[in-house]
C-alpha cells in the first residue's frame, strides 16, 4: 500500500440538476504505481472527466478516499493544498481554452515557477527556455502570445507547464484528442520520454481504445460512473469482458480493429 | 442634425473632436483666464457680444461668463472622469468577488447591490453630499456611490461565465491563490463589457454633478456649469444667456462623451470580430 503513488477507493460524486440526481462517479476504485500509465476509457458521460476533476480537487467528492504520495489528499486545505498541487498536475483537452487568452508562452510557464518558488525571478527566463527545450520547442517562442502558436505547440507548452513543478502524476484529460494524427504521435512520444526520464505517472483519459492499447500499461473501463473492468491494457482491450468494453472495441475504426484482432 | 447624414465613424470622430476641444478648454483655462474666475471682472449683466473684453458677457455679480465656462469645463470633466472611474473600479471589484466566490459571499454582496439599487441614485448622492459637506472629492464619491451597481452586475455576469473556463481550472491546478485567480486571470477578461459602460457612466456623472451644483451642493470654491445655471435662474427672463451658455456646454459635453464612447466600443467590437 505504501509504495503506491495513488490509491483511490469508494470515490463517489452525484450531481443534482433541475430535480435530476445523476451519479457521475459511483464507488470508483483504482490505484497507480510510480511511473505507470493507467488509462480511463469509457463512452461520453461515463464520468472520466469528473474523476479527473475530483483528483485535482477542482470539485469535491461526496464520498471516498484519495491517498496520494502516502497522504490523505482530500484532507488538505488552503495553502497546504496549493503547495502540494505541484506534485499533481493536469493537461487539458483543448490547449487553447486551457490558457488565459491574454497570456504569453513565457508568462504561462513562469506562473508555476513563481507560485511554487522553484526558480528565483532572475533565473526564470533560462528556466522557461529549458522547459521549452524539454518539450521540443524553440526558446524563441517564449515571447509569443498564446494564440499565436499552433495547436500542437500549445499542447507542448501545456505539458511544459505541467512538468514545471516536477510532479509525480499528471492527469491527461483527452490531452491528445484535439490534435491531428501526426502531431498526436509526436506528443505521445514526448510523454513517453518524460515518463522514462522523470518517472512521472499518467492518468490517461481517452475514448480512443487503440491509442490506449498502445500507450497505457493498465486500463480501467468506465460505464455510467462505475469501473466495470480493470486490468493490463492489452489483455483487457483484446478480450473485453464487459458489454461496454465490447461496444467500445466494436466502435473503434476498422483499421485499428484489424490490427488488434491480428494479435493472438 | 447634420451628423445623421454621416455613417458611424464620423460620429465617433465628431465625439472625439468635441472632447478634445473640451480638454483643451479645461487645460487652457488657467492660462487664458488667469486668476479667480469667481472674482468680479466688470459691470454686472453685460450682454454677450457687446463688450469684447467679455465676449459672452457677465453675470449678476459682474463675473466673466467665458472665463467661468472655461474653468467649469475643468470641474465637469474632472468630476465626470473621476466618478466614472471610481464607479467602474468599485463595481468591477465587487462584481468579480461576488461572481468568483459564489455562495454566501455572492449573496451578501449582491444583496448590498440590491439595497443600493432600490434607493434612487440621485437621492443617495444628494443625501451623501448634504451630510458630509460639498467638496469636489465628496461629490465624486457621492456620484460613484450612486452609480457602481450597474458595472457590478455586468462584471458579475461575465465572471460567472469565465470562472468555468479551463484556464481558471489550470490556474487552480498550478496552485495560484484564489484572490490572484480572481484578479489576475478572471477580472482582466471580464473587463470589455464593463468598459463598454464607461461612456454612459461619464455622461451620467457629468449630469449628476451639474444637478448637484444646481441644487447648491457643488463645491462652492469651484465654478461649475450646474452652479452657473442655478445662478442664472434668478434672472432667467432678463438675461437667459447666463443659463443657456453653460446648458449648451453640458449638452455638447455629454453628446461628445456618448459619441466617442460609442465609436470606441464599435471599433473594439469590429477588431474582436476580425481577430
Amino acid at each position: 500500500m505504501t509504495d503506491k503513488l495513488l490509491t483511490v477507493s469508494g470515490l463517489s460524486k452525484r450531481f443534482k440538476r433541475r430535480g435530476d440526481d445523476i451519479a457521475a462517479v459511483a464507488q470508483a476504485e483504482f490505484d497507480l504505481e510510480p511511473a505507470e500509465t493507467l488509462a480511463l476509457v469509457g463512452p461520453s458521460g461515463s464520468g472520466k472527466s469528473t474523476i479527473a476533476r475530483l483528483l485535482l480537487r477542482l470539485i469535491e467528492p461526496d464520498a471516498g478516499r484519495i491517498i496520494f504520495e502516502g497522504d490523505d489528499w482530500l484532507a488538505l486545505r488552503g495553502s497546504a493544498l496549493r503547495a502540494r498541487r505541484a506534485r499533481l498536475q493536469m493537461v487539458f483537452q483543448d490547449p487553447l481554452s486551457a490558457f488565459n487568452p491574454r497570456t504569453t508562452v513565457a508568462r504561462a510557464l513562469e506562473d508555476p515557477l513563481r507560485i511554487h518558488a522553484i526558480v528565483p525571478r532572475a533565473g526564470r527566463p533560462q528556466a522557461v527556455a529549458a522547459l521549452l527545450d524539454r518539450v521540443g520547442l524553440s526558446a524563441s517562442l517564449a515571447s509569443r502570445a498564446i494564440h499565436e502558436i499552433s495547436g500542437g505547440q500549445r499542447q507542448r507548452v501545456a505539458i511544459a507547464r505541467a512538468i514545471a513543478t516536477k510532479p509525480s502524476l499528471i492527469v491527461l484529460d483527452e490531452a491528445v484528442s484535439a490534435l491531428d494524427v501526426s502531431v498526436r504521435g509526436k506528443i505521445l512520444e514526448l510523454l513517453n520520454d518524460l515518463q522514462r526520464q522523470e518517472h512521472i505517472a499518467y492518468l490517461f483519459i481517452s475514448h480512443d481504445i487503440a491509442l490506449v492499447r498502445a500507450f497505457a500499461h493498465r486500463v480501467a473501463i468506465l460505464d455510467a460512473g462505475c469501473i466495470v473492468e480493470q486490468g493490463p491494457a492489452r489483455a483487457v482491450i483484446d478480450a473485453p469482458q464487459s458489454a461496454v468494453g465490447k461496444a467500445l472495441l466494436a466502435a473503434a475504426p476498422r483499421l485499428h480493429r484489424n490490427r488488434i484482432e491480428d494479435v493472438p | 442634425m447634420s451628423l445623421r447624414r454621416f455613417t458611424r465613424t464620423p460620429e465617433a470622430v465628431a465625439g472625439v473632436v468635441v472632447l478634445a476641444l473640451l480638454a483643451i478648454m479645461a487645460l487652457a483655462a488657467p492660462f487664458l483666464f488667469p486668476g479667480d474666475p469667481q472674482s468680479i471682472a466688470g459691470p454686472a449683466l453685460v450682454r454677450p457680444f457687446q463688450d469684447w473684453a467679455f465676449p459672452l458677457g457677465t453675470d449678476r455679480l459682474g463675473r466673466d461668463v467665458l472665463a467661468e465656462l472655461f474653468h467649469g469645463a475643468r470641474t465637469s470633466l474632472a468630476v465626470g472622469l473621476a466618478a466614472a472611474a471610481a464607479s467602474l473600479a468599485i463595481g468591477t471589484i465587487v462584481g468579480t468577488l461576488a461572481g468568483f466566490a459564489g455562495g454566501i459571499v455572492d449573496e451578501i454582496l449582491m444583496r448590498i447591490t440590491d439595497a443600493f439599487q432600490t434607493v434612487p441614485g440621485f437621492l443617495l448622492a444628494l443625501a451623501f453630499v448634504s451630510v458630509v459637506g460639498p467638496s469636489l472629492g465628496v461629490v465624486v464619491i457621492a456620484i460613484a456611490l450612486s452609480a457602481w451597481t450597474g458595472p457590478a452586475r455586468v462584471a458579475r455576469a461575465e465572471v460567472l461565465s469565465i470562472r468555468e473556463r479551463d484556464y481558471v481550472a489550470s490556474a487552480r491546478v498550478a496552485g495560484m491563490h484564489p484572490l490572484a485567480i480572481a484578479f489576475r486571470e478572471v477580472m482582466p477578461n471580464a473587463l470589455p463589457p464593463v468598459l463598454a459602460l464607461s461612456s454612459v457612466m461619464v455622461a451620467g456623472a457629468i449630469l449628476t454633478e451639474a444637478a448637484l451644483s444646481f441644487l447648491g451642493l457643488g463645491d462652492p470654491n469651484r465654478v461649475t456649469w450646474g452652479g452657473m445655471i442655478a445662478e442664472g435662474r434668478a434672472v432667467l427672463r432678463t438675461a437667459p444667456f447666463l443659463s443657456i451658455a453653460p446648458g449648451v456646454m453640458l449638452v455638447f459635453t455629454v453628446l461628445g462623451v456618448y459619441l466617442a464612447g460609442e465609436g470606441i466600443v464599435e471599433n473594439s467590437a469590429v477588431k474582436r470580430g476580425l481577430a
